[in-house]
């Protein structure tokens, strides 16, 4: 099948290039070590890991003080060494209230001994890799924070994956971190490629690039070697998404409601596989990650931030918030949520952090003109004002027949719709009330 | 309660509004308006403006009566005043436009529920219905006189698509619009030059125009032997431009899938030749095409579904 580059549908947000123009060319900065750090014990998709230690405990950096609940879950970590002061519940960028950890910071950075270098990385299986994978807490680093040893564990898998597909396109406006990162860090991520395609199995990767990003597409095909591909994509929203990556780098549709391994692809992003290979080579968990912070912030930078920082000392450090602050955004301004304050810990699926101004507050709707846009805008195929006018009447079922589940939420619809109507969100509320119907 | 907006996501929106794009097809029309007058002398000034003015009216008392915001505001009255004025004689008295333009936004919009709601193209109803009730009115053409603005004498004076008159143009007449008419169909020139800009703004797509007069060239290709000067002339005389561009791509009277469009655009196309060509008598059968075409657009869209991206075949 062809490589397409690109897909059906999607939208340039005229804010791809201006809004990553602030951070795109600075350095990865590493942010102050915080006095104390709040570590959520839901920082990935699947169920919450529990906590294993206790009050007035000391605990090294790197240790697990939350252990992974299941299969599809994810142990949690100490991102700093010193002392635990309270086992507690702490409200996460999503508004969910999770049980938490909070450490004081005793700035030793004194490593846990289960953090030890692999001595023969060359002898490590399949298995291996899974589950230092799995032990070190490696979960997407991209916002949907899937725990990775899940994909790359493809031992019972019905068809084995032949392509790992790399995501180094940063589709959403104003994020650089993935950018950085590639243009940095490049040799480290393709490490981490080569432990991926070894862990699931996969004989080549393709990493995908927007070509607004020239530096990182050089840097990233200078370090890449045998079975590595380096592939520069059209600059379009929302790129970035697994199936329309896939679709665009190898020209496999993912079914409906399938997984990505349905087309023997496993989706990772560059910066997960970074933390892939620090935690193959070094036995490094996840205890920090890269957060762009862009729009209303005195300095606007990529700032390399603790898990558990609070995110309120983070906003001090890049200068504070400017004037004419409206919306706070985690993540970024297609997808991303709106917290309604700055007191927040920084989780492993903290994407970026936004604060935009009267620019980002919509205009009220108005009737819609069924002038197709929508339509045009989605690159799931669906019809989004139609979707919207059978969930506005509360016609659920309709709006479930004509594709709602299929609605990846990109925001596509919403952002080209001239009558400013929230479609997006009729489609999450189908979405939601079809959900909640199957579990009754 | 934080000082921070919650909202759901997402938090960018394009710049393009309703009113942004009626404003777009207003200024698409303009050439055609101002060819209008220069051809027609000042009285096209006067129909156009008191039927935008009407429209205008119709819509804000519509909204005052109905208790209901003003829409007046997305200037999408003002395209429908625009569009009527395009359709009339320079030759009717002066209540003509009025009385069309009340038809259109009251009876053809407004009772429907208003923009994206009515099922025909408001201006092209109007236009029927007048033409159905004034017949002799509503087909009584001033012979251009290009820069004379003091105006014409309304002699009644065949079309080049109608009557004794067919034929008797030159395809650049055709073209510049120097023929009896309509105020806004006769220049094909301005019309195009309208057409461009809209595309350029993607305010329309290439589906509909290019299905309705490709369907329309190639009818007649066929039924005249290949005849390419006839086929030239049919599809640069009557409303057929006018219509392809401004009038069958209305949002709401069309199907807004590709396909659908592609469909609607064909069945325009058919239909106008049909009656064109079967039916040689003086009158205007573009306007019909397309409402008739209005009318099965939302089945067309029903049956002309998109196809979403993971429909395919497991193990395909």
């Amino acid at each position: 099948m062809a490589i397409t580059q690109t897909f059906g549908g999607g939208v340039h947000p005229r804010e791809i290039g201006n809004g990553k123009k602030a951070t795109q060319s600075a350095q990865i900065i590493t942010a102050a070590a915080p006095a104390r750090v709040t570590i959520a014990m839901v920082q990935h998709g699947g169920a919450p890991a529990a906590c294993c230690v206790k009050v007035g405990q000391t605990v090294n950096m790197g240790q697990v003080i939350g252990e992974a609940q299941g299969f599809v879950s994810a142990p949690v970590h100490a991102s700093v060494s010193g002392k635990v002061v309270a086992v507690t519940t702490c409200t996460v960028a999503s508004g969910k209230t999770v049980p938490a950890v909070v450490i004081e910071n005793d700035f030793e950075d004194r490593w846990d001994e289960s953090v030890r270098p692999c001595e023969n990385v060359d002898a490590l299986t399949d298995a291996d890799i899974v589950g230092i994978a799995a032990r070190c807490g490696i979960v997407g680093l991209g916002g949907a924070a899937f725990p990775t040893a899940v994909k790359l564990n493809t031992s019972k898998a019905e068809k084995k994956p032949d392509t790992v597909i790399v995501n180094g396109s940063e589709c959403e406006p104003y994020l650089t971190s993935d950018h950085r990162l590639m243009v940095e860090n490049a040799a480290k991520i393709v490490d981490g490629i080569r432990f991926a395609m070894k862990g699931c199995g996969a004989k080549r990767a393709i990493v995908g690039i927007e070509d607004n990003k020239p530096d990182a597409v050089e840097a990233m095909k200078a370090a890449a070697g045998d079975g590595v591909e380096v592939v520069a994509l059209p600059a379009k929203y929302p790129q970035g998404f697994e199936k329309m990556l896939i679709y665009a780098l190898t020209g496999r549709r993912v079914p409906n409601g399938a997984l990505p391994l349905a087309v023997q692809c496993v989706v990772l992003n560059v910066a997960t596989c970074a933390a892939l290979s620090d935690a193959v080579r070094e036995g490094r968990p996840i205890i920090d990650r890269i957060v762009t912070f862009a729009g209303r912030v005195a300095n606007p930078c990529n700032l390399r931030v603790r898990i558990g920082a609070p995110l309120m000392d983070l906003i001090d450090e890049v200068g504070g918030l400017t004037d004419g602050v409206r919306k706070l955004i985690v993540g970024g301004p297609m997808m991303g949520n709106t917290v309604p304050t700055l007191n927040l810990p920084i989780t492993k699926n903290f994407g970026g952090f936004l604060a935009l101004g009267e620019k980002a507050i919509s205009a009220e709707e108005t009737a819609c003109i069924r002038c197709g846009r929508c339509l045009r805008a989605c690159p799931m195929g669906l019809m989004p004002a139609k979707i919207d006018a059978l969930v506005r009447k509360g016609n659920y079922d309709g709006a479930i027949a004509a594709g709602a589940m299929n609605c990846m939420e990109c925001g596509s619809c919403t952002y080209a719709c001239p009558a400013k109507r929230e479609l997006t969100q009729s489609c999450r509320v189908a979405k939601a009330i079809a959900r909640s119907k199957k579990t009754k | 309660m934080s000082k921070y907006v919650i909202s759901s996501s997402p938090h960018l929106r394009d710049h393009v509004t309703t009113r942004s794009i009626m404003q777009d097809v207003c200024i698409a029309l303009l050439p055609a308006c101002v060819a209008g007058v220069l051809f027609f002398g000042y009285r096209s000034a006067v129909i156009i403006a008191l039927a935008v003015a009407a429209a205008v009216l119709s819509e804000w008392f519509y909204c005052k009566a109905a208790h209901q915001k003003s829409t007046i505001g997305d200037f999408s009255a003002v395209v429908t005043g625009m569009l009527l004025a395009m359709n009339l004689p320079s030759t009717v008295p002066y209540w003509m436009p009025v009385i069309g333009s009340i038809i259109a936004i009251l009876l053809c919009k407004m009772i429907f529920g208003g923009i994206g709601q009515n099922f025909i193209n408001p201006a092209l109803a109007a236009r029927a219905i007048l033409a159905l009730s004034w017949a002799s009115l509503m087909n009584t053409f001033a012979a251009p006189a290009f820069g004379n603005l003091a105006g014409v004498d309304a002699i009644a004076s065949a079309t080049p698509v109608s009557g004794a008159a067919a034929g008797n143009f030159t395809l650049t007449q055709l073209m510049l619009g120097n023929i009896p008419g309509t105020i806004g169909e006769t220049c094909k020139l301005a019309l195009l030059i309208g057409a461009a800009y809209l595309f350029v703004r993607r305010v329309i797509s290439w589906h509909i125009p290019a299905a309705f007069i490709g369907s329309f060239a190639v009818c007649y290709l066929l039924a005249t032997g290949f005849d390419v000067s006839a086929t030239l002339y049919q599809v640069l005389s009557g409303g057929l431009i006018l219509g392809a561009f401004f009038m069958a791509t209305d949002y709401s009277s069309s199907p807004a899938t590709a396909k659908g469009k592609i469909i609607f655009g064909l069945g325009c196309g058919l239909l106008l030749f049909i009656f064109r060509y079967c039916k040689k008598t003086p009158a205007e059968w573009c306007s019909f095409a397309i409402l008739l075409m209005n009318v099965v657009s939302p089945l067309i869209e029903r049956v002309t579904g998109t196809k979403s991206f993971g429909e395919v075949k497991k193990n395909g």
